[in-house]
């Protein structure tokens, strides 16, 4: 049989990260949407429940997560429906590289574009909400993997729901429940740094999970996604 | 048996959509040198057979041969040597029309700089950089077929190819596939026209629109 000098993984994982950045980066709504809904969400606590220090300190770890999460999961449709709907998702099935390699790199740009540029808004909303000052370090670690994560298990969801016409209502059941392991121990490190107390366990917990769902979630989305365009 | 210069072979298969039986007990076999038109009415099943055929959807019963192989026990192998182009042009509007090709050309190992000159044989010269969300559904097909021009893998599953594609667009296609076939390529492939290929060259499926 012919051989054909095809791209090696790490060569089709580049080529492919290359071009969903490239379509990000030239459809800005992608980048901008969760990111402003982020900023309006976390800006309109302070105006609705009165700008006390110590309330806003209080419940501002909750609210910048749970922000975090939502802003998440209104861009997560975005990881593959374009592609579903326009067939390139088929053309991705075929490449002669496995499918997890591919799935891997969408996922990746994916964080790139929304969950990284939360990350950078988090500590100047934070003084908004009069974060605790010895929070910031727990706040920024959480965020750095706990995003990921929200990422990668979001992922799963929208490839078992792509071939769905109205399928957002289904996301949401199917992703928020796996997003609460996440969201509890990440605001629970950020209110332990608040009393001064070590948080190493929490941020080990979700650098466990992280590294769980970096290992295991391209290949139970290769999976899923051979079922909905089945 | 399929004889031994089979490079693809269908055996015994069945596939149901929303329970009705488009086909059962379809055996087929594509020989290097084949054109293959699948023919039916609307809704017989041409594209559900195509998208068997590629692997992208399971047979209710029967399994897809490649070498003699049963095709989930070799994925990788018989996607390095098969292009399938669906009714879908998988072209990102976002991209333009040489990065569209550039991207699917780099996942086949050949250089992106073979993307300009291949555009000139779909004749989209001069439209290289447009943004793809600019151009027209049959120039977006141009782009996707484009790729063939370049490529060295046997097997050819295309769905519809001609649909949007003026006559002397279409006249180059069939050019290209004959071509393709004669140095031992294999095209399958559904359309509504009638081929003006040689008639010895062309061998077809009839599928048939079963009434349950």
């Amino acid at each position: 049989m012919m051989s054909i000098n095809i791209p090696s993984y790490r060569q089709a994982f580049m080529l492919m990260l290359k071009r969903d950045l490239t379509i990000a980066l030239r459809h800005k709504d992608d980048i901008f949407n969760p990111l402003l809904f982020f900023i309006i969400v976390v800006t309109l606590f302070p105006l609705g429940i009165g700008p006390e220090a110590s309330t806003l300190s209080r419940i501002a770890p909750g609210i910048i997560w749970v922000a975090a999460l939502l802003a998440t999961l209104l861009s997560l449709d975005r990881l593959f429906k374009a592609d579903f709907a326009d067939g390139s998702l088929e053309q991705m099935m075929l490449i002669p590289q496995p499918l997890f390699i591919i799935v891997l790199a969408k996922i990746i740009a994916h964080w790139l574009i929304t969950g990284l540029p939360l990350i950078f808004i988090a500590p100047v909303l934070a003084v908004l909400l009069h974060l605790n000052e010895n929070s910031y370090g727990a706040l920024m670690i959480t965020l750095l993997i706990g995003t990921p994560v929200l990422s990668f298990i979001g992922a799963i969801g929208v490839a078992l729901t792509v071939g769905i016409k109205k399928g957002g209502v289904l996301l949401s059941l199917i992703v928020l429940p796996l997003y609460i392991p996440v969201l509890i121990f990440a605001t629970s490190a950020i209110d332990t740094a608040a009393m001064n107390l070590p948080y190493s366990g929490q941020v080990a917990i979700i650098g466990a999970l992280f590294f769980t769902s970096f290992t295991l979630a391209p290949f139970a989305v290769s999976a899923a996604l051979k079922v909905s365009t089945n | 048996m399929p004889s031994s210069n089979a490079l693809l072979h269908a055996d015994k298969l069945t596939c149901i959509r929303e329970d009705r039986i488009l086909f059962e007990a379809l055996s087929c076999q594509f020989n290097q040198g084949d054109i293959v038109q699948i023919a039916g009415p609307n809704g017989a099943g041409k594209t559900s057979l195509l998208r068997i055929l590629a692997g992208l959807s399971q047979p209710f019963e029967g399994e897809v041969h490649f070498q003699n192989q049963p095709l989930h026990k070799n994925v990788e192998l018989y996607n390095q040597n098969l292009t399938y182009i669906g009714h879908l042009a998988g072209i990102k509007g976002e991209m333009t029309a040489q990065e569209n090709l550039a991207f699917y050309l780099a996942m086949q190992g050949l250089p992106p700089h073979a993307a300009e000159q291949t555009l000139e044989n779909v004749n989209l010269l001069g439209f290289e950089d447009a943004l793809a969300s600019h151009l027209s559904a049959g120039q977006h097909r141009r782009i996707a077929l484009a790729r063939l021009w370049q490529c060295q893998k046997p097997i050819w599953i295309l769905d519809e190819p001609f649909t949007a594609i003026d006559k002397q667009g279409v006249k180059n296609l069939e050019n290209l596939f004959v071509e393709h076939a004669k140095q031992g390529g294999c095209v399958i492939l559904t359309t509504h026209q009638d081929l003006a290929i040689d008639a010895q060259l062309v061998k077809t499926i009839e599928l048939e629109y079963q009434l349950v």
